[in-house]
């Protein structure tokens, strides 16, 4: 089966972390993910300058591992992110900002990708709405 | 044939972004001509109070971009009549042109859509 995953939750909320395990155990269990989607704060589970303690559990590092692991298709939203700080490096040229948190394997889009993820998977499964 | 995404938006209009985060995913799917139908719950239903005042809180009216919805394609658009007599909405003039259901008729909805998205 094919699952399209949408995040809506920061790293640092339980829904992110149990997301994360969601999608791990969806492959484990022989399906396919037709892509990530990150969304309203979901979008901070993408981010690459978040510093977990030490002996806390870094979600957003496991994100990053899991999706380049599987090399999956990983779309954050580019209005949601933007208007939290969320920036790959075009983006902080275009708006003449200090700093880049989104390196690859993410990518920045519409909502489009979303809808379209939807379409092709069996299954949407929504991680963190209100 | 594409499958049908029910959004359910359930945050008041100026409570943060969230409001106007869940219609950007409906105008999105509106302008792909996806089948999409849009369910206003719990504090959501605050987004179709009528008269509201934007201006005071330094915010852009969400009540103007809610209405080009039907412009897109979405006409499918429902609020839940509990939702709305708790919050002393059940009588008032709504801003947009909803179906009030009760819950049932929710239950009903949810299970009509082959997909569904809650923000």
């Amino acid at each position: 089966m094919k699952f399209a995953i949408a995040v809506f939750s920061p790293a640092h909320a339980p829904s992110s972390r149990r997301a994360l395990r969601f999608a791990e155990a969806v492959l484990a269990s022989g399906h396919d993910i037709a892509r990530l989607f990150f969304y309203q704060d979901g979008v901070h589970s993408a981010s690459a300058n978040i510093v977990a303690p030490q002996d806390e559990l870094d979600v957003a590092a496991q994100w990053r591992t899991f999706i380049t692991e599987h090399s999956l298709d990983a779309v954050v939203c580019i209005a949601a992110a933007l208007r939290r700080g969320v920036l790959d490096d075009t983006e902080a040229n275009r708006y003449q900002r200090p700093a880049v948190n989104l390196p690859a394997p993410w990518e920045l889009s519409g909502l489009g990708q979303l809808h379209e993820a939807a379409q092709l998977a069996d299954r949407l499964v929504c991680f963190g709405g209100d | 044939m594409a499958k049908s995404l029910l959004i359910i938006s359930r945050q008041a209009p100026w409570s943060g972004p969230c409001a106007r985060e869940a219609l950007d995913v409906a105008l999105a799917g509106g302008a792909f001509d996806l089948p999409l139908g849009m369910l206003f719950l719990d504090d959501g239903v605050f987004q179709l109070a009528a008269a509201q005042q934007p201006d005071a809180l330094q915010q852009k009216n969400l009540a103007a971009n809610l209405q080009a919805l039907p412009m897109f394609g979405v006409e499918e658009l429902f609020a839940c009549a509990h939702s709305l007599a708790r919050r002393g909405l059940a009588d008032e003039a709504l801003n947009l042109p909803v179906q009030v259901l009760d819950d049932a008729a929710l239950k009903a909805l949810i299970a009509r859509f082959d997909q569904v998205v809650t923000l």
